[in-house]
C-alpha cells in the first residue's frame, strides 16, 4: 500500500520525520512551533485569569529574587511576581503586534492587488510610495513617529503597521501581476469577465497562502521591533508594559544575570522563533505520483 | 547597463529626497511642541510664544524646511533646540565613534560569515549546515537586546572576561580598548554575521542549482573543480552584494547595542533626542541612518547590476 | 559483441515522510559495440534517469539502488568516486538537451569544449584546440576558427548544440549519450544537427545511446530500440523490426501516434458562409509609428478565412507569429489595423466592444494545459461558469449539463469535485476543451494544443476534436509546429514565416508540388519514419545562418535572407505578389510557377544539391 492510500484511509500515520494525516505531511518542526504560538496566545487572552499574583502586587521584599518554587520566574526590581508580569504583558506584545499585523496585510494586500490591477499612475504612485518607506530603516522610523506623537497604543499599532504594510503591498503586487499574466486569468478575460469578477475568483484565491505567510513573517518583525522600542523607553509606557518593557525596568539586574531580566528576553525569543518554524516548515501536500 | 545604473542612483536621491520630507514632516505632527517641553510647567500661552519666536519656529514650514535642507547639504544642520549647542559640534565626535564601531564590526564580522555560508552550502545538509542554519535563523530570529543581553550574561556576568559597559573616552590600554569594545562588537557582529551567513548560502546554493554545474560534473569535473572553477565566479557579484546587504542591517542594531552599552554614538544621541523631543538633533540624526541605509542598500543594487552576467557581456 | 550490459537496474527517490517511490525498476538491455542504441518513451518513462545511470550518476533526490550497469567487465555502480569521475567525460560522454544550459555563460566556449581534456590531463591545451577546430568543422560550425572564441550567448542554439557534442567527443569517448538533444530546435535547424550528429558517430565508431520520444528521428539515429514505459521495460528490438512489426502494445501504440490518420469530417466546409475571416491584420507590440504599424510588427497583412465546419492549419517555427495570431483574433491582443469578421458580420478588434455572443463564439485553447486552469477551482467550478455566464444556467441544471460535457471530452463524472492538480496532462487539456465547449461557440482557437503532450496522448485527443466536430459542427483554428498533426485534421493549411503567409492552400496542395521555397524547407526537414530518410535527404537543403528577420517596411519577403532561390536586386527591393498555383495554393513569390517547379530540383545557394523526397502516401 502506498503512502497516499495509507494516509487515506487512516486518520494520523506516525512516521519519523512527522505526522501524515489526510493527504498532508506535517512535520515536528511545525507541531512545535504550533504549539509555543497557541500556549502564548492563550496566555494572551486569559491574562489575569491565570496569573497567580495581580498586576502591580508586591509579594516579596526581595528584589530579583531567583527562581523559586513559590516564584518560578523570581521576582522583579521591585519585588513582583515576574511570572505574573510575564503573563500579563503577554496581552501587549501579542495583542499589539497581532493588530499591527493584521492591519498591514490587510492594507498592504488590498492596495497591493489594486496596484497591479489598475493601470499606470496609480501603480506607479503607490510603488513608488511603497519603495520609499522601505528605504526608511525600521527602529529609526519609529523613533522618529513616537518623538513627534508620543507613544500612544494606537500611535504604535498605526506606525508598526505603517512600516510593514508596503512590504506586503510590494509582495502582493507582484504575485498578483503575475497571476494577471497567466493563461487561466487571460481565459476569463477572453470570456468577457469584469475586473471585480477576476480579482473575487480567479485572483484572490490563488494568492491567500502567500499572503498568509506573509501576515506571520511581518508579525515576526512586528514583534521584535515593538520589543525593541519597549526596551528603549518608547514602546508601551508605565505601569503598562509589554515583554520589551519588562527588560527595561530589570536592566539592573543584568549584571549579576537575574531570572527577571532573561525571561521576558526568552519569551520574545520563543514567540518568534516559533512562528518561523512555523513559516519554514509548512506542511506540505502528498501529491499522487 | 550604464542607463540601468544612472536610474538607479536617480531613484536613491529622489528618495532621500521623500524622506527628508518625512523626517521634517513629523515635526510638523507635534500637538505640543519643543517649546512647551522646555518651558515645562512654566508654559503660559505668551511664553511659550515668545520662546517660539525666540525659536524661530513661528515661521512658515516650507521655508524652514528649504533653510534645514540647505544647511544640512552645506554641513550645517543648525543648533541643539534643548542645550543650544551647534548639532555639528555633537555629531561630530559621535559619528566618528559609531563609524569606528561599524567598521570594526564589519571587518570582523563579514569575512568568516562568508566562509561559513559558503561552507554551508557547499556541504549542505551535514551536520556543520544545520548548525550553521539553525544558529543564523535563531539570531535573526530575537531582538537585537536579547543578543546583547546574553552577551553580556556570559561573558562579563558568568565569565567575567569583559566589563558590561563600553567607555571610549578612557581607554588606556589596549587591554582596556578591547575589553571596552568587545561585547558591544559581539553583539552587533553576531547580528550582522546571521544575516551574511544566510544570504551567502543561498547564493551559493543557487549557483549550485545552475545547469550548468551538472555539466560540469558530467564531464568528470571534481567537486573542488566545480566550486572554484564553475560556482566562485558567477557568484562573486550575489556575495558582494549579500555583503553589502547584511551591513545595512547595522544601522539599525546599531540603536539597541549603543543604548545597551551606554556606547557614545550617533545613535544613543539621538535616543537620547527622542527622550527630550529636540527635533532639530532627531532630524538630523534621522537624516545621517536614513542616508547610511540608503546608500548601502543603492549600493548593493548597483553591484548586483554589475555583475549580473548577462547585461556583463553586452 | 556489446559495450555495455545493463543488468536489472533499480533507481529510487528516497523520502523522508513514508516510503521510498520506485522509478525505473527491473530495466535490463544491451547496448551493441559501434551502434547506437535508443531509448524511447514518453514524459515519466525513467528514460533520461537510466541514461543518467550508465555515467554512474543519479540527480539529486534520485538513488541508484539496484542492479548492475557493467561496461568491459566492471561494475560501474560499484566503483568508487574517484573511478567514476575519471570514466565521466572521457571514456563516456554525455551531449544534454538543453545546450543553452549546460555551457557556463560567464565563460568562453573554448574553454569548455577542451576542459574534458584539462580535467582528465589527456590533451595538452594546443592539442586539444586543434581537435576542436577540426570537429567544429565537421560539424559544418560556421568560422571554425574563431567559433570558439564566444561566449555560449552569441552562438545560436543549433550551433549550442553541435558545439555540446564536439565537447562530448573530444576525448573519443567510447560511448556517447545523447539525451533528447534536438528537442527544443525547429525542424529546421533540427535536421542539421542530426545530420551533424549521425556523421560523427560514423565517422568516430562510438557507441551510442540515443533518447528521444520521438520515434522518427529515432528511426534516422538508432540501430537497435528500446521501448519504456514508467521505468519498465516494453520491448527490446532492431529499428527496422520494431517499426514494422512492434511486438507490444506500448509500442505499437507509439507508432500509431506518431501517423495520424487522416481525418475527412462528413460537412465539408461551405465556402460562401465562413464562420470567420481575417483581412489585412497587421498587430505587434509597442506603440504605433508613423506608418501605422506597431514598433515591432509581428503579424504582417495576414488574410484568411475559415468556413464553417472545416479546419485551417497555421504551421510556422517559434517566432513566425502563429500564437500572436491566435490570440489577436481573441481579442487577447488588440490588433493595430484590418478587420475581423465573424459570420460575415464586423467584429471589434479589442475585447471591450464586443458582444457577449461574439466573445462566446471564439473560444481558444493554450498549450499548457495547466496554466490554463485556475488551481483554485474545482472542475465543477471550471467548466460550469461559462455556463451561468452565457446561458445564465444555475444550480442542479447547470450541473447536469456539466456532466453532460465532461462525458462528451471523455472524463468520469467522478472528477466533478477534483482540483486541476489532481489530473494528469491528457485530462486537464480535455477540461480545457470542455470549458470551451461550454460556450457553445462556433469556432475553437487551438494554439499549439498537443506540443506539450506525450504523443499517444495528443492522438487521442485529435481524435476527440475529429469526433465533436462531426457531432457539435465547429470549426477549428488549428496552430503548431507539427506538420503531421496539421495534416491530420485540418482541411485548409496556412504556412506562415515572419508574421507573413507564404503559403495558403488546401491541404491536398501541401503533398504536391510547387511550393514556396519556405514550405519545401519546413516539409523536407521533418523526419520520417523511414530509418534511410536522413541518408536519402542528403546534405541538408540550405538555409543560411540568419534568424527570423521582419518583412520591414515595405512589405519585402520576409525569407529573403534564407532562401535558396532568391533573385538579387529584385527579392530585396520589391514586395512579392500573391500568386496562384495549379495546385489550388497561394504563394508569396516573385518566381511564376514553373520558376517554382524548377527550384525543385535545383541547387541551393551554396552550390549543394537538394534531393526532394515524394511524400509517402497516407492510409
Amino acid at each position: 500500500m502506498s503512502v497516499s492510500e495509507a494516509s487515506a484511509r487512516s486518520r494520523l500515520l506516525f512516521a519519523r520525520g512527522g505526522i501524515i494525516s489526510r493527504g498532508w505531511r506535517i512535520s515536528w518542526a511545525c507541531i512545535l512551533g504550533l504549539a509555543v504560538v497557541l500556549c502564548w496566545l492563550g496566555v494572551a487572552v486569559l491574562g489575569q485569569a491565570i496569573a497567580p499574583h495581580g498586576n502591580g502586587q508586591i509579594v516579596s521584599p526581595d528584589s530579583f529574587a531567583p527562581m523559586t518554587g513559590a516564584f518560578p520566574m523570581g521576582t522583579d526590581y521591585l519585588g513582583r511576581d515576574m511570572l505574573s508580569r510575564v503573563i500579563l504583558a503577554a496581552r501587549y506584545t501579542v495583542g499589539m503586534s497581532i493588530a499591527a499585523a493584521l492591519v498591514s496585510s490587510f492594507v498592504g494586500a488590498t492596495l497591493g492587488i489594486l496596484a497591479a490591477v489598475m493601470p499606470g499612475a496609480v501603480d506607479s504612485v503607490l510603488s513608488r510610495l511603497a519603495d520609499a518607506i522601505i528605504a526608511v530603516p525600521n527602529t529609526m522610523f519609529a523613533l522618529v513617529v513616537v518623538a513627534a506623537l508620543g507613544p500612544s497604543t494606537p500611535v504604535l499599532i498605526l506606525t508598526m503597521a505603517a512600516m510593514y504594510a508596503p512590504g506586503t503591498l510590494r509582495i502582493t503586487r507582484a504575485l498578483a501581476l503575475n497571476l494577471s499574466q497567466s493563461d487561466f486569468v487571460q481565459v476569463a478575460r477572453a470570456r468577457g469577465e469584469g475586473t471585480p469578477y477576476i480579482i473575487w475568483r480567479e485572483i484572490l484565491p490563488n494568492i491567500i497562502m502567500p499572503i498568509m505567510t506573509d501576515f506571520g513573517l511581518r508579525f515576526v518583525f512586528i514583534v521584535l521591533v515593538l520589543s525593541g522600542l519597549s526596551f528603549l523607553g518608547f514602546g508601551v509606557q508605565p505601569p503598562a508594559a509589554d515583554w520589551g518593557a519588562l527588560v527595561r525596568e530589570n536592566m539592573l539586574g543584568l549584571s549579576f544575570a537575574a531570572p527577571a531580566v532573561i525571561f521576558p528576553a526568552l519569551a520574545i525569543a520563543s514567540l518568534t522563533i516559533a512562528v518561523n518554524l512555523v513559516l519554514d516548515n509548512l506542511p506540505t501536500r502528498i501529491e499522487e505520483e | 547597463m550604464l542607463r540601468l545604473l544612472f536610474q538607479r542612483l536617480l531613484v536613491s536621491l529622489l528618495l532621500i529626497f521623500l524622506i527628508s520630507l518625512f523626517v521634517f514632516g513629523a515635526t510638523e505632527l507635534l500637538p505640543g511642541d519643543v517649546a512647551e517641553v522646555i518651558l515645562g510647567q512654566s508654559a503660559t500661552p505668551e511664553a511659550v510664544a515668545n520662546l517660539r519666536h525666540a525659536l524661530d519656529l513661528d515661521r512658515p514650514a516650507i521655508m524652514r524646511y528649504a533653510e534645514w535642507m540647505l544647511g544640512l547639504v552645506q554641513g550645517d544642520p543648525g543648533v541643539s533646540l534643548v542645550n543650544q549647542r551647534p548639532i555639528a559640534e555633537l555629531v561630530g565626535a559621535r559619528f566618528a565613534n559609531t563609524l569606528m564601531l561599524a567598521g570594526i564590526t564589519v571587518a570582523i564580522s563579514v569575512p568568516p560569515a562568508l566562509l561559513i555560508g559558503i561552507c554551508a552550502a557547499i556541504w549542505r545538509n551535514s551536520v556543520f549546515d544545520r548548525i550553521a542554519s539553525i544558529g543564523a535563523v535563531a539570531v535573526m530570529s530575537v531582538p537585537e537586546f536579547l543578543v546583547a543581553t546574553l552577551a553580556v550574561v556570559v561573558f562579563a556576568v558568568n565569565l567575567g572576561w569583559v566589563p558590561a559597559m563600553a567607555y571610549a573616552t578612557e581607554i588606556t590600554s589596549l587591554g582596556q580598548l578591547v575589553g571596552s569594545f568587545a561585547l558591544p562588537i559581539l553583539t552587533l557582529g553576531l547580528v550582522v554575521a546571521s544575516q551574511m551567513i544566510r544570504l551567502s548560502r543561498a547564493a551559493v546554493l543557487t549557483a549550485l542549482q545552475e545547469p550548468y554545474v551538472e555539466m560540469a560534473r558530467l564531464k568528470g569535473a571534481s567537486h573542488r573543480r566545480v566550486i572554484w572553477h564553475h560556482v566562485m565566479p558567477n557568484v562573486v557579484g550575489a556575495l558582494v552584494n549579500a555583503a553589502v546587504l547584511s551591513t545595512s542591517f547595522l544601522v539599525s542594531g546599531v540603536l539597541v547595542t549603543e543604548v545597551i552599552f551606554s556606547y557614545p554614538g550617533v545613535a544613543k544621541l539621538m535616543v537620547d533626542a527622542v527622550a527630550t523631543r529636540d527635533m532639530p538633533l532627531i532630524q538630523t540624526c534621522a537624516m545621517i541612518f536614513a542616508a547610511s541605509y540608503l546608500a548601502l542598500a543603492t549600493l548593493a543594487d548597483i553591484v548586483a547590476i554589475i555583475f549580473n552576467p548577462r547585461l556583463k557581456f553586452q | 559483441m556489446s559495450l555495455v550490459q545493463v543488468e536489472n537496474l533499480r533507481v529510487t527517490v528516497p523520502r523522508e515522510l513514508g516510503e521510498d517511490l520506485t522509478i525505473v525498476r527491473d530495466v535490463s538491455f544491451e547496448v551493441p559495440k559501434g551502434e547506437v542504441t535508443a531509448l524511447i518513451g514518453e514524459s515519466g518513462s525513467g528514460k533520461t534517469t537510466i541514461a543518467l545511470a550508465l555515467m554512474a550518476y543519479a540527480r539529486s533526490g534520485c538513488r541508484l539502488s539496484g542492479g548492475r550497469v557493467v561496461m568491459e567487465g566492471r561494475d560501474l555502480l560499484g566503483l568508487d568516486k574517484a573511478q567514476v569521475l575519471a570514466l565521466r567525460g572521457s571514456e563516456i560522454a554525455y551531449v544534454p538537451q538543453s545546450a543553452a544550459a549546460a555551457f557556463n555563460p560567464g565563460r568562453r566556449i573554448m574553454e569548455q569544449v577542451i576542459e574534458p581534456a584539462r580535467i582528465h590531463g589527456r590533451l595538452s591545451d594546443a592539442a586539444a584546440r586543434r581537435k576542436a577546430v577540426e570537429l567544429f568543422r565537421s560539424m559544418m560550425l560556421p568560422d571554425p576558427e574563431t567559433l570558439g572564441d564566444r561566449y555560449p550567448h552569441q552562438v545560436s542554439g543549433g550551433q549550442l548544440q553541435r558545439l555540446a557534442a564536439a565537447m562530448a567527443v573530444i576525448l573519443d569517448p567510447k560511448l556517447v549519450i545523447l539525451d533528447e538533444p534536438t528537442t527544443a530546435l525547429d525542424v529546421t535547424t533540427q535536421i542539421e544537427v542530426l545530420h551533424a550528429f549521425k556523421r560523427l558517430i560514423r565517422d568516430f565508431g562510438t557507441t551510442g545511446v540515443y533518447v528521444s520520444h520521438d520515434l522518427a528521428v529515432v528511426a534516422q539515429m538508432a540501430d537497435q530500440i528500446v521501448t519504456l514505459r514508467d521505468g519498465q521495460v516494453q520491448e527490446i528490438g532492431r529499428t527496422r523490426q520494431v517499426i514494422t512489426a512492434p511486438q507490444s502494445d506500448y509500442t505499437r501504440r507509439l507508432l500509431a501516434a506518431a501517423r495520424p490518420r487522416e481525418v475527412h469530417p462528413d460537412m465539408a466546409g461551405d465556402a460562401r458562409r465562413p464562420v470567420l475571416e481575417v483581412i489585412n491584420l497587421v498587430g505587434g507590440y509597442g506603440p504605433a509609428g508613423a506608418d501605422g504599424r506597431p514598433y515591432k510588427t509581428v503579424i504582417d497583412n495576414v488574410s484568411l478565412a475559415i468556413p464553417a465546419g472545416s479546419n485551417l492549419g497555421v504551421i510556422g517555427e517559434s517566432g513566425c507569429g502563429k500564437s500572436t495570431l491566435a490570440r489577436m483574433i481573441a481579442g487577447l491582443l488588440p490588433a493595430t489595423s484590418g478587420e475581423l469578421m465573424l459570420d460575415r458580420r464586423q467584429m471589434p478588434l479589442t475585447l471591450g466592444r464586443r458582444s457577449r455572443a461574439q466573445l462566446k463564439d471564439v473560444q481558444i485553447l493554450f498549450q499548457m494545459a495547466d496554466t490554463a486552469l485556475n488551481p483554485a477551482s474545482t472542475v465543477e467550478e471550471i467548466v460550469g461558469r461559462p455556463l451561468t455566464f452565457y446561458h445564465g444556467t444555475r444550480g442542479a441544471a447547470r450541473q447536469r449539463r456539466v456532466l453532460d460535457l465532461l462525458d462528451m471530452v471523455q472524463l468520469p463524472g467522478r472528477l466533478l469535485h477534483r482540483r486541476p492538480r489532481q489530473l494528469s496532462g491528457g485530462q486537464k487539456q480535455r477540461l480545457n476543451l470542455a470549458r470551451a465547449l461550454a460556450a457553445e461557440p462556433r469556432l475553437i482557437l487551438c494554439d499549439e494544443i498537443t506540443s506539450a503532450l506525450d504523443t499517444v496522448v495528443a492522438a487521442a485527443i485529435i481524435e476527440l476534436l475529429a469526433d465533436l466536430q462531426k457531432t457539435l459542427g465547429l470549426s477549428y483554428m488549428f496552430i503548431s509546429h507539427d506538420l503531421s498533426t496539421v495534416r491530420a485534421i485540418c482541411d485548409e493549411v496556412m504556412v506562415l514565416y515572419a508574421g507573413r503567409a507564404v503559403e495558403h492552400g488546401p491541404r491536398s496542395a501541401l503533398g504536391q508540388e510547387p511550393y514556396h521555397p519556405y514550405t519545401r524547407l519546413l516539409l523536407s526537414s521533418v523526419p520520417e519514419l523511414d530509418p534511410g530518410w536522413i541518408d536519402r535527404v542528403g546534405r541538408a537543403v540550405q538555409s543560411r545562418q540568419g534568424n527570423i528577420g521582419a518583412a520591414g517596411a515595405a512589405g519585402l519577403c520576409p525569407f529573403r535572407s534564407r532562401c535558396a532561390m532568391r533573385i538579387a536586386g529584385c527579392c530585396d527591393r520589391i514586395a512579392p505578389p500573391l500568386r496562384r498555383l495549379a495546385k489550388g495554393a497561394q504563394v508569396l513569390c516573385h518566381h511564376d510557377e514553373t520558376a517554382l517547379w524548377a527550384g525543385a530540383g535545383a541547387r541551393d545557394a551554396e552550390g549543394k544539391g537538394t534531393a526532394m523526397p515524394a511524400l509517402p502516401q497516407r492510409s
